[in-house]
């Protein structure tokens, strides 16, 4: 599909893979606004859009851009678009809609330094909380994290599959240094990426249902202009779209939302289990750092201490029972993250003895290093040693 | 069913770090590096950038890590080949370089060298007097770097130039390669003795760390145990 080579290594950027996961993913709309780090994302979609039929357009902002892929979502174009902390928080409201309304559409949010304007050209992991709690309203969300390269081709693909058969806004969360590195990768040719479409309805015209109540939370979705009649609204509306004040109507729309998430948290988990079969020092990290963390375990194993990682590769919703597992059996739980501690704190809620974990939490732009990790682990130990209070080893 | 535990080893790697001012066109040459080692010599590479707001001026720096197996340190601590365009670079990140690693810095703009054993090329006063332009300042430090080191070949780096840069300027970029990489090998030629024994290590690099890492493997494991259950 696009013209990047398959089957072959090839040196790519995150936002490169990115890109061009999404045109395998079946992407062929981008309305965007620029914004360091994601710009590269905008530039191939720019590039190879119109290759292939598809449209590109540069926005005035970012809140016009997710307005302008909701609205190509609804005609039945698979639509996304790529912003950085400061853009993806004016898409909030839109996030909000597209929940609403239930508009299949993705955004790719390439963390940098906060808040506001805050580091351009630096990496940062503080926007998570953002891609779970950022618009109103208690609406599903759906964030993905990749930690190499190869992971935003496929991740990419992964988000559009999500969002098309469940018919929610998906949020895929890179950061700076994933986006901006160049690795070898080898990518999947177009014959070997599932697609997924999202469902089309059997019934005639007159009795389609829009927002039809079913128990996994996912009714099928005629395109605009196809015959079938629905309307669109940000109110909390009945089957048809229409808005209503019925209580059984609100709640039946708001617990289908919470449908979504809990009917299918079985393909809403993703993780990675590194070492973790005896494991009694784990790390939790995700996106960039997770690379770090998988070098620390190797140095850990090499030092016989019994490290492993647990990576979540989908982080909202929160993968409750491989943490749960994870929680069980582990003396030490290390998260280290760049940000204040917003998924140590996610941990922690489903933790009975929480001073088994403990963060590593850089704030300034450097990196977290595998060393870092493995230092925290010894200094641990260290405590631990005095007070007995865990078995390592 | 017993579980097989994934690979641990922790694999030989050399990492680069070339270092200037923005502008200098560090991001490509480290690009280029990166796609001469990954795609043309089969390596396993991670390249990562680190620079400013501004679009010229600012610290500018690329990173490239190569290795045989998994790359998983994105952003190392300590670097085997430094190569610094700038003066403030240079002060910056030596201290960051390896034991015995190769220092190669543009001495139209490095007036001052923190070690004796560093490599001086006027890159920039090469550029801009005998290619005629001063943008090929970071291929000469490629070509050197090439020269110096063996650590990628010029036949992959010439490969890399062709696929990356624009066509019109392939020709100019192709003799600023040869350029830095000629004038590399005549320093090699023309040092004194002593000086040639130091800096003939360069040329081994690949050898000498997997020689390195089977006796510090041993040595690091034992003291990591100690340090760990302390």
């Amino acid at each position: 599909m696009s013209t990047v080579k398959t089957g072959e290594p090839v040196l790519l950027s995150g936002n490169e893979a990115v890109a061009y996961g999404a045109l395998a993913a079946g992407a062929r709309f981008y309305a965007g606004y620029p914004i360091t780090p994601s710009s590269e994302i905008a530039e191939v979609m720019a590039r190879e859009l119109p290759l292939v039929g598809g449209k590109f357009i540069q926005m005035e902002d970012e809140m016009a851009s997710l307005g302008a892929v909701i609205g190509a979502s609804l005609t039945g174009l698979k639509s996304f678009t790529a912003t950085s902390g400061p853009g993806f928080s004016l898409m909030q409201e839109h996030v909000g809609f597209a929940a609403m309304a239930e508009v299949p559409c993705v955004v790719i949010d390439v963390m940098r330094g906060g808040p506001s304007t805050g580091l351009p050209t630096k990496t940062s992991q503080a926007d998570v909380m953002q891609a779970k709690y950022g618009s109103h309203g208690d609406y599903p969300s759906v964030a993905l994290v990749p930690s190499s390269v190869l992971e935003c081709f496929t991740l990419t693909v992964k988000a559009f599959n999500i969002s098309e058969k469940y018919r929610v806004p998906v949020v895929l969360l890179s950061d700076e240094i994933v986006g901006h590195m160049r690795e070898k990768v080898v990518l999947p040719s177009q014959d070997e990426v599932e697609v997924v479409d999202r469902i089309k309805p059997t019934v005639p015209p007159e009795w389609y249902q829009h927002y039809q109540d079913s128990i996994t939370g996912v009714s099928p979705m005629a395109n605009f202009g196809e015959g079938y009649r629905f309307h669109v609204t940000g109110l909390t509306h009945d089957v048809y779209g229409f808005p209503t004040e019925k209580p059984s109507e609100i709640s039946a729309l708001l617990e289908k939302f919470k449908n979504k998430e809990i009917h299918n948290s079985r393909d809403l988990t993703m993780v990675e289990e590194f070492c973790m079969e005896d494991a009694k020092i784990c790390i939790f990290a995700y996106g960039s750092v997770a690379r770090s963390a998988r070098m620390a375990v190797k140095i850990l194993r090499q030092c016989g201490v019994k490290a492993g990682m647990l990576r979540p590769m989908i982080v909202w919703p929160f993968p409750k029972i491989p943490v749960e597992n994870m929680l069980e059996r582990a003396n030490l739980v290390i998260v280290p993250e760049m940000n204040v501690g917003q998924l140590r704190k996610e941990v922690e809620r489903l933790s009975n003895a929480q001073d088994k974990i403990h963060g590593i939490n850089v704030l300034d732009p450097t990196f977290i290093t595998a060393e870092q990790i493995v230092d925290k682990v010894r200094d641990l130990r260290a405590k631990n040693r005095r007070t007995g209070e865990y078995i390592i080893g | 069913m017993k579980h097989q535990m994934p690979d641990l080893e922790v694999s030989t790697k050399v990492a680069v770090r070339l270092s200037g001012t923005g502008g200098q066109g560090l991001l490509l040459a480290g690009r280029i590096l990166a796609e001469a080692a990954g795609i043309y010599d089969g390596l396993n590479v991670v390249q990562t950038n680190s620079y400013g707001p501004e679009a010229r001026g600012g610290a500018s720096r690329s990173e490239v890590v190569m290795s045989k197996g998994e790359v998983d340190d994105l952003q190392c601590r300590t670097f085997d080949i430094l190569i610094a365009l700038s003066q403030k670079a240079c002060d910056a990140y030596y201290g960051a370089l390896v034991d015995h690693g190769a220092l190669i810095v543009d001495s139209t703009n490095v007036g001052v060298v923190p070690t004796s054993r560093a490599i001086e090329i006027p890159m920039t006063k090469m550029a801009v007097e005998e290619c005629g332009n001063k943008m090929v300042t970071n291929i000469i430090a490629l070509g050197a770097l090439c020269g110096f080191t063996n650590l990628v070949t010029l036949k992959s780096l010439e490969s890399a130039l062709k696929t990356t840069v624009k066509k019109d300027f392939i020709e100019l970029n192709l003799k600023a390669l040869h350029l830095g990489h000629d004038a590399a090998r005549d320093i090699v030629k023309n040092l004194p003795e002593r000086k040639r024994a130091q800096v003939r290590d360069y040329g081994l690099i690949w050898q000498q760390k997997a020689h390195k890492k089977s006796q510090k493997n041993v040595r690091k494991s034992t003291a990591n145990r100690q340090a760990v259950y302390a």
